[in-house]
């Protein structure tokens, strides 16, 4: 499998307006590092999950990958051509916009209220493909069939659809435009069991049929463990560990991940031990770059994490750990 | 956990919304108990009745509804006849309730310890001059770093797991014997869901409080509560405790229900996906066992009358043909 898209180093930061900055206009602004010297790739038609809790840079990540921000260091290669150094702005007009597409959270902020299903699905083929007339008639039905959307359904606004087939019409509308890698952003968070089920078989029907690469975000382990080939963990900003998902949730290195897999609630054993992580993460803003960013929480913290932040080194085997003292 | 005495007990209870577009029949019969210290988690589908049965206990349910049967008898008392002004008394100290998404549940432009306070100065004998100290101790209890600064800020200051625990925190206040936690954590991280959890157990279990735990995942019910209930479409289908209702399910629900939460052993092509949706609930035309048009084991005689029947020591289940 060849490289569909590489990411290397990629860092956002942000910054912060602060109160009384008319007195002393020459200091520099304190940034949030929300996403720092990020590394990795994805293959052709591989799957590839992001997980970390809320704030810890999964969306911004996803938006500097997709092209909706401009990173501030680093690179993002897709299919060999650096697209990073687009701004965000014009990637919009490129041909390129196409392949990248992405799924939203939940469906039903996502979509028009306005539209009906088939012009939801119609919006980008008429933008990024020119499409009109019958053609575009035909290309949204078969975008509709691939997601299992009956032709009836079509015709519907929003609010006339059930969870579930918006989720459809969101995949839909992504896949319409024939992508080569698609972003799904916690695609079945807003569904019940029942519903999710059917749309993971759904995804993993389009990728068997059509070829296409996965970031999968979730904070769903669990989730994760179904679709996923490769799992990246993130920890405020930064990826604390990677690797083949089976082996990762089973086996985690880093402390982070252990105590994400043992948080899971599971109806197979009631009333577990956990791994508890106490307090908030350290703050992101202006963090010290010698300081491991999970000191403080972490349960194995020593002196050093204070004084050394530790790198993502990999062990051969396609896992990575950034950790002083991993393994369990 | 040995059964303590009876708390609250749910009869026959039904409910109806009537809409622009018919009325919506979404609670017909649901019955349940609940002992002191107990933990009951309600399980199911969005829109299988989970929180409109939270909201009939409360008696704060929106006014297009209606309740048209049944009893809530809580402490020996029947809310549903009780009048408002007892109803607003006990509402707080006797039980209460958290909501799904705290930051929303919070008043966006008064500081938390001020809204813990409006909590303390209307339900319980708290003086004026004594209010601050009872509000920083809350905030401690349920294990907010630094309360006596915390008390200051505002919800939007404060991460998505401190708001629920300031919620958490208003619930407690006076003690309740009952509290009614709807989706307590939801749309938080699963590191901060356990931590969550873990407080809510802890605080119940060292206070006797009963809880209604109401999710729609079956992981955290499996983890936390002494029984569970499955409800689908206002019916309550099936009550077991934790470990019989998730070993041996009865109802094809239930068994639905655990086939199609993903976990650890199972691939994708493994779970079950439970066919069809919840079926319309207004008009007269709603089958007798409002599964049956998804049922795999469904049988000639399941629009006949739905009964409900004692399968083993402590479980209910509503179906005709019990697995």
């Amino acid at each position: 499998m060849s490289a569909l898209l590489e990411v290397d180093n990629l860092s956002k930061r942000f910054s912060v307006q602060t109160e009384g900055r008319w007195l002393r206009p020459n200091r520099a602004r304190p940034q949030v590092h929300a996403v720092d010297d990020v590394s990795f790739t994805i293959a052709e038609g591989e799957t590839v999950g992001l997980v970390g809790e809320s704030g810890c840079g999964k969306s911004t990540l996803v938006r500097l990958v997709a092209r909706l921000l401009d990173p501030s260091d680093g690179q993002i290669r897709f299919a060999g051509s650096d697209i990073s150094i687009v701004a965000a702005r014009r990637f919009g007009r490129l041909p390129t916009r196409a392949q990248i597409q992405m799924v939203f959270q939940d469906a039903t902020d996502a979509l028009n209220p306005r539209f009906t299903a088939f012009d939801a699905i119609a919006d980008p083929l008429r933008r990024l493909k020119r499409l009109g007339g019958a053609t575009l008639q035909t290309e949204v039905t078969r975008a509709a069939r691939l997601c299992g959307l009956s032709e009836e359904l079509l015709g519907r606004f929003p609010h006339q659809l059930s969870g579930g087939q918006k989720a459809r019409v969101g995949i839909a509308r992504a896949i319409a435009v024939e992508p080569r890698l698609l972003i799904l952003d916690e695609p079945t968070s807003a569904l019940d069991v029942s519903v999710q089920v059917i749309i993971l078989r759904l995804l993993q029907d389009l990728q068997r049929r059509i070829g296409l690469g996965y970031l999968f975000v979730s904070h769903d382990l669990n989730v994760i463990r179904l679709l996923c080939d490769r799992v990246l963990v993130m920890y405020s900003g930064r990826i604390v560990e990677s690797g083949p998902t089976d082996v990762v949730l089973t086996t985690p290195a880093h402390p982070y991940t252990a105590a994400l897999v043992s948080a899971i609630p599971n109806m197979a054993e009631t009333r577990r031990k956990r791994v508890a992580l106490p307090g908030e993460p350290r703050s992101p803003i202006d963090p010290d770059p010698s300081t491991c960013r999970f000191y403080g929480r972490c349960p194995k913290g020593a002196e050093v994490c204070a004084r050394m932040m530790p790198a993502l080194i990999a062990d051969g085997q396609g896992r990575a750990v950034a950790c002083h003292f991993p393994g369990a | 956990m040995s059964a303590g005495p009876l708390l609250l007990s749910v009869r026959e209870l039904s409910v109806e919304f009537r809409t622009r577009s018919g009325t919506v029949r979404a609670l017909e019969r649901v019955s349940f108990d609940l002992h002191r210290g107990e933990t009951l988690a309600v399980v199911g589908e969005s829109g299988s009745g989970k929180s409109v049965t939270a909201f009939a206990v409360m008696g704060i349910l929106d006014p297009a509804a209606r309740i048209t049967s049944g009893r809530v008898v809580f402490g020996g008392l029947d809310l549903l006849t009780e009048n408002a002004r007892a109803l607003r008394d006990m509402r707080g100290r006797e039980f209460a309730m958290i909501f799904q998404n705290p930051r929303t549940a919070l008043n966006p432009i008064r500081r938390i310890g001020k809204q813990i306070a409006d909590v303390l100065l209307r339900h319980a004998n708290v003086r004026q001059s004594d209010v601050a100290a009872r509000v920083i101790e809350l905030l401690a209890t349920v294990k907010i770093p630094d309360p006596a600064r915390r008390a200051r800020a505002y919800p939007f200051e404060l991460s998505g797991g401190m708001c629920q625990r300031v919620m958490i925190a208003m619930a407690l206040a006076c003690s309740p014997a009952l509290l009614i936690a709807d989706e307590p954590t939801t749309g938080l991280d699963v590191t901060t869901q356990a931590v969550i959890m873990d407080l809510m157990a802890e605080l119940a279990r060292a206070r006797g409080m009963a809880t209604i735990l109401i999710t729609h995942d079956l992981g955290v019910a499996a983890e936390y509560a002494d029984r569970i209930a499955v409800m689908h479409a206002g019916h309550m289908v099936e009550v077991a405790r934790t470990e019989e209702l998730l070993a041996r399910p009865r109802h094809p629900y239930t068994r639905g229900l655990i086939a199609a939460t993903p976990r650890p052993q199972a691939r994708l092509d493994e779970l079950y996906a439970i066919p069809g949706s919840l079926p319309d609930l207004r008009g007269d035309n709603i089958p007798a066992c409002r599964y049956s048009p998804r049922c795999d084991q469904r049988q000639m005689d399941c629009n006949e009358a739905l009964p409900r029947s004692m399968v083993g020591v402590d479980h209910l289940v509503a179906c005709r043909h019990p697995l």
